[in-house]
């Protein structure tokens, strides 16, 4: 634990003192309340499982018959993953921008936010925290369910776990990033704020080569798919779990490991610096006209 | 009076004649789908988001299959999918919760307390909301032909009407039934029609032929009528539709029949029991937040 006198002499520990600190736990704790408290916990379980197990079921299915049950195949472990992982993007884009939506139209509490001792671009970071965690125990549920009865071989053995937990921190936080600027662009509008993640999320299933790889894109739409930083981020998570799913597809397939974490950082870093003053611009705007209390029931 | 304007005139007027019975039944259902229709065309952008949104799914799906080189026919089904999507958002979004949302903002009290019947205004929003959807399927219709070449060849242009007609009945009487049912629930509403989407997608084949699925489940998911429309929609639109039916359309045409009676007289009972609930335990007005 870390304490720090202040300049009164007052011992105080950081991590109840930090504002950030305070508006991200606050925020997390708060999220997880609201996702969770509307039913009982099996409920909840059975909410959070079972539609990103139909998602993965529709696939295997339309999978298995084209294929006639041929799971054996690199392209089965390229869907079935990517569509497994792209839980996230969902998941803590929109749980990130979406609180926008709740605390201003729904309870009607954005504008005690903004008054409150808190840092705002933390608290919607905070926000998110909850659909991450939703959002995880799907990802590993989908997983588990792909290796139990689905015969996705992954050999636990052979898994680059450094570079699965590297990859999917990055991701993240470049996900949460993200959800950051839709959350800022969210403040401004007035009109169907709430589609602004899922549209954007839609958009990035078919551009990050989620459940295809881009080689199947036209080839005018292809530069649009190299530089969405979930592409290099799903093609790594794959790689780090089944390596030989990577030498299938022709997409990334002359790029190392490294090659391609470094281009997820340097994209990491772009969107996450673009969004950082997308959000600001957004959130001075919102400010100036008024709309952090708007209430449009639209 | 005479000095006063036409316009003054009329809303001064005490009512000529009051209607009751059917005619009073037939203006609610009108009234009520009139603002879900002029409403919805005149939000455009409305239409930007039920069309993109299905449409993205569409796309993802289509080019799953160009990856896994299936069948062209199978690009039609989904395509067909991805439009009929539209009428089971309807049903969830715009039916089922909308008693939900009618007590959240304050308007359902005054719907029970004016004379006419609960039914004419779930049949005013149902009529309403499925010309209004029909035509956001048929724009995703057309934009699957234009962007992945989908072709139609229909055998029977009968058969085709009567299903969709029979499915569309169904379909919005097993909405009204949900109505009923929805307006008893508080925070749960959003999150009940939210997980009834994807599960619902796989059941009913949205993407795929229902025959693909083990026979009970595909016999167990006929209950929705969008699994039986779609299966026999896909038999009569493809030339090879046949192929991949799971029963006979004229089967189906029966089953979607019953289908539509069941739930209809369904929804009617189930909503004055509903109705009869909720007022006595006081929950018309509440707004749980």
């Amino acid at each position: 634990m870390f304490v720090f006198v202040t300049l009164c002499g007052e011992k105080r520990d950081f991590m109840q003192t930090s504002t950030s600190w305070r508006s991200f736990r606050m925020a997390a704790w708060l999220g997880w309340v609201i996702e969770s408290n509307w039913t009982d916990p099996f409920l909840f379980a059975v909410y959070s499982i079972v539609k990103p197990i139909s998602g993965a079921a529709i696939l295997v299915i339309m999978y298995g018959i084209i294929s006639q049950g041929n799971y054996e195949s690199a392209l089965f472990p390229y869907i079935y993953l990517g569509n497994a992982f792209y839980i996230y993007v969902g998941a803590v884009m929109t749980g990130v921008s979406w609180a926008v939506v709740d605390d201003r139209e729904h309870y009607k509490t954005l504008k005690y936010m903004y008054i409150a001792p808190i840092y705002i671009p933390l608290y919607l970071l905070g926000r998110g925290v909850a659909r991450f965690i939703t959002g995880s125990i799907a990802v590993f549920i989908t997983i588990a369910a792909g290796i139990l009865f689905l015969n996705v071989k992954i050999n636990f053995a052979e898994v680059d776990w450094l570079l699965f937990f590297v990859t999917l921190i990055v991701g993240v936080v470049m996900l949460a990033l993200l959800g950051l600027l839709l959350a800022g662009i969210t403040l401004t509008v007035a009109r169907h704020e709430g589609f602004i993640g899922e549209a954007t999320a839609g958009a990035l299933y078919i551009f990050s080569g989620a459940i295809f790889p881009l080689d199947v894109l036209p080839e005018w739409l292809r530069p649009v798919g190299y530089f969405m930083p979930t592409t290099y981020w799903l093609e790594l998570l794959r790689r780090s779990l089944v390596g030989n799913v990577a030498q299938a597809f022709p997409t990334l397939a002359n790029f190392s490991n490294m090659e391609i974490l470094g281009v997820l950082l340097a994209l990491s870093v772009f969107f996450g610096t673009v969004s950082i003053y997308v959000f600001r611009w957004c959130d001075a705007r919102a400010r100036e006209l008024g709309l952090i209390d708007r209430t449009t029931n639209y | 009076m005479d000095s006063l304007k036409p316009d003054t005139i009329a809303a001064l007027r005490p009512y000529s004649r009051k209607d009751t019975g059917w005619r009073l039944f037939l203006k609610t259902i009108i009234a009520r789908a009139y603002p879900r229709i002029i409403g919805q065309q005149r939000e455009v952008s409305w239409l930007v988001f039920d069309v993109v949104m299905p449409m993205l799914a569409v796309i993802s799906y289509v080019l799953v299959y160009r990856a896994l080189n299936a069948p062209e026919e199978y690009i039609g089904f989904v395509v067909m999918g991805g439009a009929m999507t539209a009428f089971w958002m309807n049903i969830l979004w715009s039916m089922s919760s909308q008693l939900y949302w009618e007590k959240e903002q304050g308007n359902l009290a005054l719907y029970i307390m004016a004379p006419n019947s609960m039914m004419a205004i779930l049949l005013g929003m149902a009529l309403g909301g499925m010309l209004a959807t029909a035509m956001r399927a048929l724009a995703v219709t057309l934009l699957g032909m234009f962007m992945f070449g989908v072709t139609y060849t229909v055998s029977s242009y009968l058969q085709l009407f009567l299903v969709f007609m029979l499915a569309m009945v169904a379909l919005y009487g097993m909405g009204m039934m949900m109505a009923s049912a929805f307006l008893l629930f508080g925070r749960e509403a959003w999150h009940m029609a939210n997980l009834a989407q994807e599960p619902i997608f796989l059941a009913s084949g949205f993407y795929f032929p229902i025959k693909s699925l083990p026979f009970w489940v595909a016999a167990g998911a006929s209950v929705i009528p969008l699994t039986l429309g779609m299966d026999a929609m896909r038999q009569l639109v493809f030339p090879t539709g046949f192929q991949f039916g799971f029963m006979s359309v004229q089967l189906e045409i029966i089953i979607l029949a019953v289908l539509s009676v069941v739930f209809v007289v369904t929804a009617k009972i189930l909503l004055a029991y509903i109705e009869k609930i909720a007022v006595r335990e006081g929950r018309i007005t509440e707004s749980r937040r």
